[in-house]
């Protein structure tokens, strides 16, 4: 009796001891972010954007001034944080990737595989344009709420969608996303994994994203991420602006709704 | 392309701190892009910052600065409206410049 | 030739510095800095070779206050900071950054003129874990502070 009650207490010692671990595992990166600053080369990028948005281009010379991001031709601001959402011109459910390549074709007159024959920089690339543009676009949403569409049917089924995608195991190492974030206090290496099926999670990860990413120089979207998430866990690729991307992002999105958007972030 | 160089000029006590971030790839010379081909070196050599007239840091910089480099100086003798210039020059002959005044 | 010539001040090389300071003088303000960057003391690769082209192993300060964080997220920008303690060591004019573990450990020279403090904010990158220097200048001496940054991977290397 007495060597199990000596386990006990042992067993919750050890646990709390591996919990301070943790936590302070959490704060690891404070002083070298506290040291950062604000100074956030992302600045550079969403001036870019900016740029790029007013710039005609394409065959029929046109900005992208027109470009209704679900608030109305040509309002930005706010615009990113009710992504994504259902466009009726479309009659599908769009992220801010897919809706600018719309734009794109549909204002400008670029070519569909034009516009997505290179979604994402490659290494060594300075920035894309649409990198850019979702930089900009998504600083026009920085303190406002996450509040993706949930209203239209299609809205929820991109929601359901992205939640069975989340815990859908496949690829050769028979990973989900689940696999990483779906349990707290993990991490791969140095790296926190958050849990993205609390909202916590969610709102940490959705709010943060696009990001000026330091190992590689430039800003990432979110799509991006997504996509490069699957190419760790060895799936397909996952296309920009595809359905499973933006159901993906829908599900993120939905479990984050609420907190502040503070994009762009900086990451690792 | 908009503004290379943000940078903020702000009096502190006896001094005037500026914080600058320059937009520059500065690449070493050994990474290699998704083709394989060598990204060629690419970075700012020496930039100074000036206040009116006068150089109130000159820095010698190799590639090891990270990328859209950041620095940070004190300086004293500056007033509130005072402009302050950062200047660049990288090893491949560009220039930038930015400028901003003293709160 | 060696260490019998540091300065390079056989005759030849005397006339080229020479040469090389009157068309420094004569230069816009931009073009005078570059004639005077110090290149060879980027070019060393060990940290032994570096001190050497510094001119000696400096002697450690504390005097001079270094910070670099002890952990860095991700090695290709890691943020340092150099401040002199001007009552403990006065008369620094020159500042250097030098990442010993990185294939040309000097990253970055600071010439403080005066009038401005020996201060300089940057941000270096740190190939692997080691120690980063601090290392100042002062009337012809060599000082300096350590520091350690452990560099860490995360996710999954991609």
């Amino acid at each position: 009796m007495n060597n199990r009650f000596i386990k006990i207490i042992f067993a919750i010692v050890i646990g709390l001891w591996s919990a301070t671990l943790l936590s302070q595992g959490e704060g690891i990166f404070d002083e070298y972010r506290d040291m950062l600053g604000d100074d956030n080369p992302a600045i550079f990028v969403i001036f870019d954007g900016e740029e790029i948005w007013y710039a005609p281009a394409g065959p029929k010379s046109a900005s992208l001034e027109q470009c209704d991001l679900g608030l109305g031709p040509g309002v930005v601001e706010g615009a990113y944080a009710q992504l994504p959402r259902y466009f009726a011109d479309v009659d599908r459910v769009q992220d801010i990737e897919a809706r600018l390549e719309h734009c794109m074709i549909q204002l400008q007159g670029l070519a569909p595989d034009e516009v997505s024959a290179k979604p994402y920089s490659l290494r060594g690339d300075l920035g894309t344009q649409l990198e850019a543009l979702v930089a900009w676009i998504a600083d026009q949403s920085s303190g406002l709420a996450i509040a993706p569409g949930q209203a239209h049917a299609q809205e929820k089924s991109a929601y359901a969608l992205g939640e069975t995608l989340f815990y859908y195991r496949a690829g050769t190492h028979d990973f989900s996303c689940a696999t990483c974030h779906e349990q707290a206090g993990r991490r791969i290496r140095l790296q926190a994994l958050p849990n993205l099926t609390t909202h916590e999670g969610a709102a940490a990860a959705y709010s943060t994203w696009p990001a000026y990413r330091i190992s590689q120089g430039i800003v990432r979207t979110m799509g991006w991420r997504m996509r490069d998430c699957m190419r760790q866990q060895r799936m397909p690729e996952l296309t920009m602006g595809s359905e499973a991307s933006v159901a993906l992002q829908t599900y993120l999105a939905v479990n984050g709704a609420g907190a502040s958007m503070t994009a762009p972030g900086l990451k690792r | 392309m908009a503004s290379r160089i943000r940078i903020r000029a702000q009096l502190k006590g006896d001094y005037c701190e500026v914080k600058a971030l320059m937009r520059h790839p500065m690449e070493t010379g050994m990474r290699k892009d998704q083709t394989g081909a060598s990204i060629p070196a690419n970075f700012i050599e020496d930039v100074q910052v000036v206040h009116g007239d006068t150089v109130v840091m000159q820095a010698y910089w190799g590639a090891a600065v990270s990328a859209n480099p950041f620095l940070g100086v004190r300086f004293k003798g500056g007033t509130q409206g005072d402009v302050v210039k950062v200047i660049w020059r990288d090893n491949q002959g560009a220039t930038g410049t930015g400028e901003t005044t003293i709160r | 030739m060696g260490n019998l010539d540091p300065l390079g001040l056989t005759r030849r090389g005397l006339i080229r510095v020479s040469g090389a300071l009157l068309v420094a003088a004569a230069l816009p303000q931009k073009l005078w800095s570059a004639a005077l960057r110090p290149e060879s003391v980027f070019q060393t690769t060990t940290l032994d070779a570096t001190f050497e082209a510094l001119g000696g192993v400096p002697t450690i300060s504390e005097g001079i206050i270094f910070s670099a964080p002890d952990i860095a997220e991700n090695g290709a920008v890691v943020p340092i900071r150099i401040e002199v303690d001007a009552s403990v060591l006065p008369g620094v004019s020159k500042l250097y950054v030098i990442v010993e573990k990185n294939p040309n450990p000097v990253a970055a020279v600071f010439q403080v003129p005066p009038n401005t403090q020996p201060y300089a904010e940057t941000r270096v990158k740190v190939a692997q874990t080691g120690n980063l220097y601090a290392v100042a200048e002062a009337e012809g001496e060599l000082y300096m502070m350590q520091r350690e940054t452990k560099v860490t991977l995360g996710g999954c290397g991609g």
